[in-house]
């Protein structure tokens, strides 16, 4: 008897909704992608994730949004570009892993990877308080929300004696214009 | 000529070093900086992983302000290069996306200015303009130049030099007396962002890079970014101790390097704000 197939598990959505959902954030047409695995090749974090980018495209193209949503590899891609300039088929598959990411939050999913979520969230908070990163604030904010309290203490302490940290933040003049900006994200 | 510049956040905190050598350089050379009044954060990674729109808002506000100078922007950090490089083209490739971001968040910016990487600007002043300024040729110094992904991918949007094998590094600390050793890792990819969130996976890529720079026998690294130079930098020793294997390569931002061949002093240079100190390589260089 004929081995099953991943295939055979799949159910193929009819419509091709997922697929131009993420057409309509990237810009970018999976469907070009034929899975030559360039991009693969040449992720630096490839290694580290629970799939290939080449798999998350193929997920993406065959309509799996669950399994393309859940994937830590979206979480990993730390958008180094290689992918996106090695690609035969002009994929900007760097700009499809962002959009991954913005539905995978949309929808509510829980990350494969909580802490790198929630480094960007803690960054942006921090932009949003001030116009600008203040770094202790936000790591300090990062290692609480994380519960990653003691992990390079040392470091941080050597970088504040280098000068390397401002203790206090320094707010710029247009807040304002910077909470319109972030009402962008708020809507989302 | 005259710049607007944009140093960033980086450059006023962990990569100060690279703000006050990159001023004294272009004083130097007689590249005139304006810095862009009350700038912001260009949202960096953290804004294109969550939010598109934001990430191209951040950057505009900026560029509205650099086309009310009406100058070309300079960013030395490669990662605020990228984009506010990335935010132009929207802005003049897609004018509908434009019209919408500006709607959502009242920034209006036109398109009329570019911007442009330092390491470009200094490119473009041609290597004679640069050989004219050195002092003391950095002979000794066997240097791993270190471009990372952003200052050149991808080449739809940097448009600047070969986004495999850059060569406009190499040909600038050759230009100041060193030597530019041929590595295969001119490029790859640091882990920037993941530096605090999965510090193992950015262990192994600095590791493999530091591991590469001695293999191919450099004696320091050049870098253009300050997530680059951080992660090689401050996370060298935990490297070593982690791997078992001795770098002691120091990691000097590109402009410090021209700085000590200018003979600027070291005190506009910042040397001493690195984890892994220079003095070793410097004094056996007989660059200082």
């Amino acid at each position: 008897m004929a081995k099953a197939s991943v295939c055979d598990r799949l159910t193929i959505p009819e419509d091709n909704s997922f697929k131009d959902e993420i057409k309509k954030l990237s810009g970018q047409s999976v469907m070009e992608c034929y899975q030559c695995g360039e991009c693969t090749a040449g992720c630096p974090v490839a290694y580290a994730a629970d799939m290939m980018p080449n798999q998350v495209t193929r997920l993406v193209q065959l309509g799996q949004e669950n399994e393309a949503l859940n994937s830590s590899m979206i979480w990993l891609c730390v958008g180094c570009e290689t992918c996106t300039t090695r690609c035969p088929r002009k994929v900007e598959l760097a700009k499809v892993m962002d959009a991954l990411r913005e539905t995978a939050v949309k929808r509510g999913i829980k990350p494969k990877e909580p802490a790198i979520r929630t480094f960007h969230e803690t960054f942006l908070n921090s932009v949003e308080r001030g116009g600008r990163v203040h770094e202790i604030s936000m790591i300090g904010e990062f290692k609480l929300r994380s519960l990653n309290l003691f992990s390079d203490i040392f470091l941080a302490v050597k970088m504040f004696l280098k000068g390397k940290l401002a203790l206090m933040p320094r707010f710029i003049k247009g807040r304002g214009e910077i909470k319109r900006i972030f009402r962008i994200r708020r809507k989302a | 000529m005259k710049y607007a510049y944009f140093p960033g956040c980086s450059l006023h905190s962990t990569a100060k070093e690279f703000d006050m050598s990159a001023r004294a350089v272009c004083r130097e050379l007689g590249i005139e900086l304006e810095e862009i009044p009350d700038w912001n954060c260009c949202g960096a990674t953290s804004a294109h992983s969550l939010n598109r729109d934001l990430s191209i808002a951040l950057p505009l506000r900026n560029l509205a302000k650099a086309e009310e100078m009406g100058l070309d922007v300079i960013a030395p950090c490669a990662a605020c290069f990228n984009r506010m490089k990335s935010a132009d083209g929207i802005a003049k490739d897609h004018p509908e996306m434009l019209t919408e971001i500006a709607e959502k968040s009242g920034i209006n910016y036109r398109g009329t200015i570019n911007v442009i990487s330092l390491l470009e600007a200094i490119t473009l002043l041609g290597e004679e303009a640069i050989k004219s300024h050195v002092k003391r040729e950095l002979s000794e110094l066997k240097v791993a130049c270190y471009y990372g992904c952003l200052l050149l991918r991808p080449p739809d949007i940097t448009r600047f030099d070969d986004p495999e094998n850059p060569k406009s590094l190499d040909n600038l600390v050759t230009a100041l007396g060193a030597e530019a050793v041929n590595w295969p890792y001119k490029t790859e990819c640091c882990g920037a962002s993941l530096s605090l969130s999965k510090v193992e996976v950015v262990e192994k890529l600095t590791h493999d890079i530091l591991s590469m720079a001695k293999r191919a026998g450099a004696n320091c690294v050049a870098a253009a970014c300050p997530l680059c130079q951080g992660n090689l930098d401050l996370r060298q020793a935990q490297i070593e101790t982690a791997y078992g294997e001795r770098f002691g390569l120091p990691v000097f931002y590109f402009t410090q390097l021209m700085g000590l061949a200018f003979g600027l002093p070291e005190s506009e240079l910042g040397l001493k704000r690195h984890m892994v100190s220079a003095d070793r390589v410097l004094a056996a260089s007989g660059s200082r």
